[in-house]
């Protein structure tokens, strides 16, 4: 597998786009930290932008990889390999890419402009993310039948999370702003890891107390142990499922 | 060596492989022959475990095949069309195939390697080649672990008349290694030489699985191109012609 994995590595690495992926990040990481004297707000811009690119790029390369990588996917199903083996060398090989991208881009300079809590409560975020949405992305890969479909499922998936989720939400307060709905969003913020990561980051940040009631309610249950554990967990449930329903279809699948 | 029960697969209506049942054993040669889109790519594919056949079973030195990859490593394959990974080199190619195969352990043959003077364009990049040379590289990795049984698709299809030639010669110098030697060609004069048995398809249906002799008997013809291309015209095969499908039943033996 780690041969595997290896082979998939050096492949990517050669492709160029996530070396394009790491400047970029740099590149912003950096010119926010320039920009702003206030290296809290600095982040806070920072968060915002990777909260938008991260889960596009994760998404997009990793459907764009796993289609190219079809004759290699080919070549290793008639050797002696098992297609799980060879679907998670994939996974492990894309993600293994984008998590370094991330460390390097996002990571590097926030440790050297901001090395707080929230600065590393971000990062790991950030990684957390990455995992989730390639991991997305590969269920949605392996069930789609060409690189057309898969990129246009995938860039539904990408709509889902960052716009169309917080317009159901502000519906939903909207609709019932009559009850208390503190604890219903934030049990809904579970069905949306985007959502998840960007409270608990900005609880870090302690620009909750802008937000009143809620904000307290949040803090209270993200500052205890069993809260960190139940967010832990569900994020780990993000990364888990997507990949065990695609080595799933992937098995059953005709090559 | 090869044994295939009942095995059935649809493309959503299309009977793709119904009902086929076989047995091929060490020291055959045979020739699967059949119209476009008679199954014959199906089945080889279903024995590799690149398709997934609806019913039915396949056995490979007496093990059913169904998630362990492991028969597979003594089967050399080469595809109908061989696709690699555009940007890997020649080299990189053979270099990264023996790597995942452990190929220490193995003795290597690398007999075709040598006589289609692949070393020399080891520097090419796969997605350069001309159809033949690519031909040429799915032929020389097909021999390559020495496997005992040889699944060969069309692999003439595409070769200038030297290289066809050779081989030839190689199917012949392996059969006499008492190997398995599957194989489908178009071009009925290739199998002349070699073949021992005649596995003939339509429309997904196993139509007969003769010795060649007995074909040869059968149809008074002896070339077997022409007993074969008398068959698939439709015409009379002839006065003794026995018209019962090969079957296979559960007590029969495979050597
Ligand atoms: N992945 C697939 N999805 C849908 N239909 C398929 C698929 N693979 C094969 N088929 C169909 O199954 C039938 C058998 O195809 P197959 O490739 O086995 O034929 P073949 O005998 O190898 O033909 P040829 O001589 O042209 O190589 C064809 O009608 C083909 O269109
Ligand atoms: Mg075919």
């Amino acid at each position: 597998m780690l041969k595997l994995t290896r082979y998939i590595l050096y492949d990517i690495v050669r492709s160029k786009i996530v070396i394009a992926y790491t400047l970029f990040l740099l590149t912003v990481s950096f010119s926010m930290f320039r920009m702003e004297e206030n290296s809290g707000k600095a982040l806070l811009s920072l968060l915002n932008i990777i909260l938008i690119v991260l889960p596009l790029i994760s998404l997009v390369f990793s459907t764009i990889h796993y289609y190219n990588s079809y004759e290699f996917i080919e070549l290793m199903l008639s050797q002696p390999m098992s297609r799980t083996r060879i679907i998670i060398a994939e996974y492990a090989g894309v993600t293994v890419s984008l998590l370094a991208a991330f460390l390097i881009g996002a990571g590097i300079p926030v440790l050297i402009f901001s090395p707080t809590d929230t600065g590393i409560t971000m990062i790991l975020t950030g990684l957390a993310l990455t995992m989730i949405f390639t991991s997305l992305a590969f269920a949605v890969s392996v069930k789609a039948r060409d690189k057309a479909r898969g990129i246009g499922s995938v860039l539904l998936v990408w709509f889902y999370f960052a716009l169309i989720y917080d317009g159901l939400i502000l519906l939903i307060l909207f609709g019932f702003s009559d009850y208390p709905l503190e604890k219903v969003t934030l049990a809904l913020s579970f069905l949306n890891p985007l959502d998840l990561g960007r409270i608990f980051i900005m609880l870090k940040m302690d620009v909750s107390a802008l937000m009143g009631y809620t904000g307290a309610l949040y803090k209270d249950f993200f500052g205890s142990t069993a809260g960190m554990a139940l967010v832990t967990s569900v994020m780990l449930l993000w990364i888990i499922i997507p990949v065990w329903v695609a080595v799933r279809y992937f098995k059953k699948k005709d090559l | 060596m090869i044994r295939i029960e009942h095995i059935s697969k649809r493309f959503k209506k299309l009977r793709a492989l119904d009902d086929i049942n076989a047995i091929f054993n060490s020291g055959q040669v045979v020739s699967l022959i059949g119209p476009n889109g008679s199954g014959k790519t199906t089945l080889i594919k279903s024995i590799l475990g690149m398709i997934k056949a609806d019913s039915g079973k396949i056995f490979v030195n007496n093990i059913q095949i169904n998630g362990d990859p492991s028969y597979r490593s003594n089967i050399g394959y080469m595809p109908q069309i061989g696709r690699y990974p555009d940007n890997m080199k020649i080299g990189q190619l053979f270099t990264m195939m023996k790597d995942i195969r452990n190929a220490k352990d193995r003795v290597l043959d690398e007999e075709l390697l040598k006589k289609y003077e692949l070393e020399k364009i080891f520097e090419k990049p796969m997605r350069t080649l001309s159809g033949g040379t690519r031909q040429k590289v799915s032929a020389a990795l097909a021999f390559l672990f020495n496997p005992d049984i040889l699944i060969l698709d069309e692999p003439t299809a595409g070769l200038d008349p030297l290289s066809s030639e050779i081989l030839k010669e190689k199917i012949i110098a392996e059969k006499k290694k008492n190997k398995l030697i599957l194989i489908t060609s178009h071009i009925l004069s290739d199998l002349e030489e070699f073949t021992t048995h005649v596995m003939y398809m339509q429309e997904g249906k196993l139509i007969f699985l003769k010795e060649a002799e007995t074909l040869q008997e059968e149809t008074g013809e002896i070339k077997i191109s022409k007993a074969i291309a008398r068959i698939m015209k439709g015409e009379q095969p002839g006065n003794n012609w026995i018209d019962k499908v090969f079957h296979v039943s559960a007590g029969d033996k495979i050597i």
